[in-house]
């Protein structure tokens, strides 16, 4: 045990690796392990802040579906009614149509009645007339009664 | 083996110095060359780690030298809180140097000593029972006193630093009983002061050295029995030189702490 000048040696060896480890070795070693926890630190802060941006998006997702959902509903709703009313209309519109093509139909036949009894009339006036000649034409002098003839004429 | 076992005792116990006869200015080139190299290899390792270091995909050994440096920066930042960028590579370089040196004592007690007979006589022609060494620095008072009187310097300067000249003098008289009686207190502040660096360098010599000599003990048994005292007290040891390493440590952090803080 005897103190002699390796004293001052490793005291100079001790001054030269604890000036060393100041300047090259603590420093960046403990900077860049704070600068990972920092990193750690944002990463974990990232993911927290993702999920909630995801647990919103779907929200929002979710939201809009159900919009969806209900304006595809309403839109089935409005064509339905939609479909009902044109159905509605075009019922009306034939019932109508089936009407006024009855009407007609109806006028037509007056007309054709008309124009068959009035033919009929003029038929049965002269075949009347001409009964009624061949009665009269022994007695009746078709000159003579003329006017008596148009009278009966004008009464058929 | 020697054939006597206090000559082997002797020859293992006695330090390689320049020049042989001694003297104060002799130096253990053992010790000297020895602590020099833990000394590069911790450099070396640590520097490596640092410039490789790897944010996204760090190795085993850089988590391993991760896990030293947040041990270190977590002792220091408890204990230690005022300002200081010289604190916490001390107390990294104090626990791994005194590691290293101490895990020495785990190598055989004869590899190194023997290879250096070796070389001894046969690159130097020297005579092998006068060529010395000691593998284990940190089992050398001048290595361990180095460390402690540093710790002591450090103390001083940290004192002056943090209350000034004035303010470290005045409190050297007037701690811890009062300005009255000046000259006591600056007795016992001397005291305690010296008490410091003696205790730090003696625990760890002690230590160092016992441990060494129950391996050089345990190296005369017979070769068929050293494992059953030297597997158990090799893996004692293992606790022992970690052990000291941190109590150098954390004592020094302390004691800076402690000059740093007004009594």
């Amino acid at each position: 045990m005897d103190i002699n000048a390796t004293l001052l040696g490793q005291a100079i060896t001790f001054a030269i690796l604890v000036w060393f480890t100041m300047k090259f070795v603590w420093p960046p070693l403990t900077n860049m392990m704070d600068e990972r926890a920092k990193r750690i630190a944002d990463g974990l802060a990232a993911a927290e802040r993702g999920k909630q941006d995801l647990e919103q998006a779907s929200k929002r997702v979710e939201e809009q579906i159900r919009q969806a959902k209900q304006q595809a509903t309403e839109l089935v709703m409005a064509a339905e009614k939609r479909a009902n009313q044109i159905i509605e209309e075009a019922k009306q519109a034939a019932k109508v149509e089936g009407e006024k093509i009855i009407t007609d139909a109806r006028a037509e036949i007056g007309q054709e009645v008309q124009r068959a009894k009035e033919a009929l009339r003029a038929q049965v006036a002269d075949i009347t007339v001409a009964g009624a000649e061949k009665i009269l034409r022994r007695e009746i002098d078709a000159a003579k009664h003329a006017d008596l003839l148009a009278s009966i004429k004008a009464e058929l | 083996m020697a054939g006597n076992a206090t000559d082997y005792i002797k020859h293992h116990l006695t330090h390689a110095t320049v020049p042989h006869d001694g003297g104060f200015w002799a130096i253990n080139i053992d010790t000297f060359s020895v602590s020099l190299v833990l000394g590069f290899i911790f450099l070396f390792v640590f520097t490596r780690v640092a410039k490789t270091f790897s944010m996204e995909n760090p190795g085993r050994l850089q988590l391993f030298i991760e896990m030293i440096v947040e041990m270190v920066a977590n002792q220091v930042k408890d204990v230690f809180h005022a300002k200081s960028a010289v604190i916490a590579p001390l107390a990294l370089t104090i626990f791994v140097w005194v590691f290293l040196m101490n895990t020495m004592d785990l190598l055989p007690v004869d590899l190194l000593p023997y290879i250096a007979q070796l070389i001894g006589e046969h690159v130097f022609g020297a005579d092998p029972h006068h060529v010395y060494l000691r593998v284990v620095p940190s089992a050398d008072v001048n290595a361990t006193f180095a460390m402690s009187l540093s710790v002591m310097f450090c103390i001083i300067g940290f004192s002056i630093k943090a209350k000034g000249l004035g303010g470290y003098i005045h409190e050297l008289f007037s701690a811890p009983f009062g300005p009255k009686v000046g000259p006591i207190n600056f007795v016992f502040q001397i005291i305690e002061l010296l008490a410091k660096p003696i205790s730090l360098a003696l625990r760890l010599f002690g230590n160092m050295y016992a441990g060494e000599l129950i391996f050089i003990l345990i190296a005369l048994l017979p070769f068929w029995a050293q494992w059953l005292l030297g597997a158990p007290w090799a893996i004692f040891h293992i606790l022992i030189i970690t052990l000291q390493a941190f109590v150098f440590m954390m004592l020094t952090i302390v004691y800076l702490s402690l000059a740093v803080e007004d009594h």
